[in-house]
């Protein structure tokens, strides 16, 4: 068990600080106060951030954070590039070279969203093994795991059509081949391919179809399960190491009075007071 | 509202050594359809056995846990006696219309986002110039637009070869580049003679004609091979190459549709073609497997 640990007094702030801050305070604390009163969006903000903890979690817990932040990096990198990006057979290659080597900081924010991609596929992975290795998945949370999972699928779909839109010889085959090997899927293999062809062959509806698909369809179904995802996550708590001495999945108590600011009276981390 | 775990309450179901067991049938199935049918066939086995355990010992949990909560429930139904309210009436009509307007808007929009692809699909016949371009016995690589108003992205490339007249009919074998594996251009094993290159002007498009000399065809992707008459070698493919169909109009060689070939037996004009409708690249179309894929897009035409 862990030793209790006692975190040395806090000085409190300077008396010139303090007549400072209290000056100031009036001025965040108002509007903040008018908009919770009329809408509790601080306190649910409060409610979102401010949750309980085990006192054991470490790094790993935070791939998940990564994830979602790089999957924002994409969708705004995204959002500009597409100011750009023009979805036709005559234009797309035009176009990308155009982002690259031509509009202002267009090599840069192509290049985040393109090394960003392989990012976003790699802490999945790495945020998924976390989750697998602490038994993470196990219950109540398992339906979390299904969802996580889905988003894993939504977003290797995202790499396959997003790596259809810069129309070169690599892209084109690629998309090739991807498509045929949906194809040879039993049954109704055959029309799964022709539904991402557009048609019989690939053609302009072929880049018009994977570029809707990559910029409106998968990362709105993404955004929304990823708000499923962390509903969830507050909802059920954060789940302790395998080695935590504390039990994992204890239920939340409610009743439990909030500590003074953001901490729990009973923790047993460096910030227990 | 909150869960509750790891007090007195046990695991539902209690861990067991069933889901193990199916886990290993599913395995021995996916490394049997690799290695051997007999696999197969014990995974399925033990995939069944362990499964059925499995959702025997699940059940059989389920059925032990309502015992508390049923002795309530009596109490509830006597308050409520059977009736069918206002409010009842009203809540189902609101679900019932809503259910019409989301069918009525959303099955025309279903409709647009899938039906194209699988409608007016018919390409048009590809002029590759006039038949005297192809003498008799020799490989040409022809490149064309399969839909010249879609522009590059419509390109093709078949391999034609002029076998002679046979009783009166001229015969020829037009072979489509795309391997059979998954869609890559295969390209000629042997020559190009550039030198001989020939471009032919035909309506809106310009067809490029190179004499090759292949001693068969092979894909860059993944290594499948054929020989000079479609045959698989080596690689991956599933099946022999796809042909084309032709006519001759007006002393001009007329591609058409595109089909499918099992196998050539013999060759040149009096090869024996095994021939089935267009499919998809990796797609069997004949023996066992030939089964996976009943029906087609075209089939729907």
């Amino acid at each position: 068990m862990a030793t209790e640990y006692t975190h040395p007094p806090i000085p409190p702030p300077s008396r010139k600080k303090r007549r400072l801050t209290d000056k100031l305070a009036p001025f965040v604390t108002v509007p903040l106060n008018w908009i919770d009163e009329r809408s509790a969006i601080v306190r649910g903000t409060k409610y979102f951030l401010f949750r309980k903890v085990p006192s054991d979690t470490n790094w790993f817990h935070t791939l998940g954070s990564a994830t979602l932040t790089a999957f924002l990096v994409q969708a705004g990198t995204g959002v500009i590039l597409a100011f750009y990006y023009r979805p036709t057979p005559d234009e797309a290659y035009d176009s990308i070279k155009s982002i690259t080597h031509e509009v202002t900081l267009g090599w840069l924010v192509r290049g985040m969203h393109k090394w960003g991609a392989s990012v976003f596929i790699i802490l999945l992975f790495l945020h998924m093994a976390r989750v697998f290795l602490f038994g993470a998945y196990k219950y109540p949370r398992e339906l979390n795991w299904i969802i996580g999972f889905t988003l894993l699928i939504l977003g290797m779909l995202q790499g396959f059509t997003g790596y259809l839109l810069p129309w070169d010889q690599t892209a084109y085959w690629a998309t090739v081949v991807g498509i045929n090997l949906n194809g040879t899927g039993p049954v109704l293999g055959p029309f799964l391919a022709q539904f991402l062809r557009g048609g019989d062959e690939i053609g302009p509806n072929t880049l018009t179809i994977f570029y809707a698909m990559h910029m409106l369809l998968l990362p709105g179904a993404i955004a929304g399960l990823i708000l499923l995802h962390l509903y969830l996550v507050v909802r059920l708590g954060v789940s302790s190491p395998p080695w935590s001495p504390e039990r994992a999945g204890a239920p939340r108590v409610d009743e439990e009075p909030r500590g003074p600011g953001l901490v729990r009276p009973r923790a047993r981390g460096r910030f227990a007071r | 509202m909150e869960p509750r775990h790891g007090d007195d309450k046990p695991h539902t179901p209690t861990p067991s050594i069933w889901p193990v067991g199916f886990a290993v049938g599913i395995a021995c199935i996916l490394a049997g359809l690799v290695v051997s049918t007999p696999a197969v066939i014990a995974g399925v086995v033990i995939a069944v056995i362990f499964g059925a355990l499995w959702a025997r010992d699940a059940m059989r949990a389920g059925r032990q846990e309502p015992a508390v909560p049923a002795a309530e429930a009596p109490t509830t139904d006597e308050e409520e006696p059977d009736q069918y309210p206002r409010n009842v009436f009203l809540e189902m009509t609101t679900l019932a219309l809503g259910g019409v307007i989301t069918a009525i808007v959303s099955v025309p929009i279903v409709g647009f986002a899938i039906l194209p692809a699988f409608t007016k699909q018919e390409a048009p016949g590809v002029d590759l110039g006039p038949v005297d371009n192809f003498p008799e016995g020799e490989w040409i690589e022809a490149t064309f637009l399969s839909e010249p108003s879609l522009g590059e992205v419509s390109a093709r490339t078949a391999f034609v070869r002029f076998n002679g007249t046979v009783s009166g009919e001229p015969s020829y074998t037009i072979i489509s580049n795309r391997c059979v594996h998954l869609g890559c251009p295969t390209s000629p094993s042997g020559p190009k003679n550039e030198e001989e290159r020939k471009t032919v002007e035909v309506e809106n498009e310009e067809i490029s004609l190179t004499p090759v000399l292949p001693a068969g065809f092979s894909c860059p992707c993944h290594g499948g091979a054929y020989d000079t008459e479609g045959n698989r070698t080596a690689g991956p493919p599933v099946r022999a190459l796809d042909r084309y169909l032709f006519a001759i109009i007006d002393g001009r060689l007329v591609l058409g549709d595109r089909y499918s070939v099992g196998e050539v037996v013999g060759e040149g004009a009096r090869a024996e073609i095994h021939s089935y409708g267009l499919q998809g690249p990796g797609e069997h179309v004949d023996g066992l497997s030939g089964w996976l894929y009943p029906i087609q897009p075209q089939d729907l035409r």
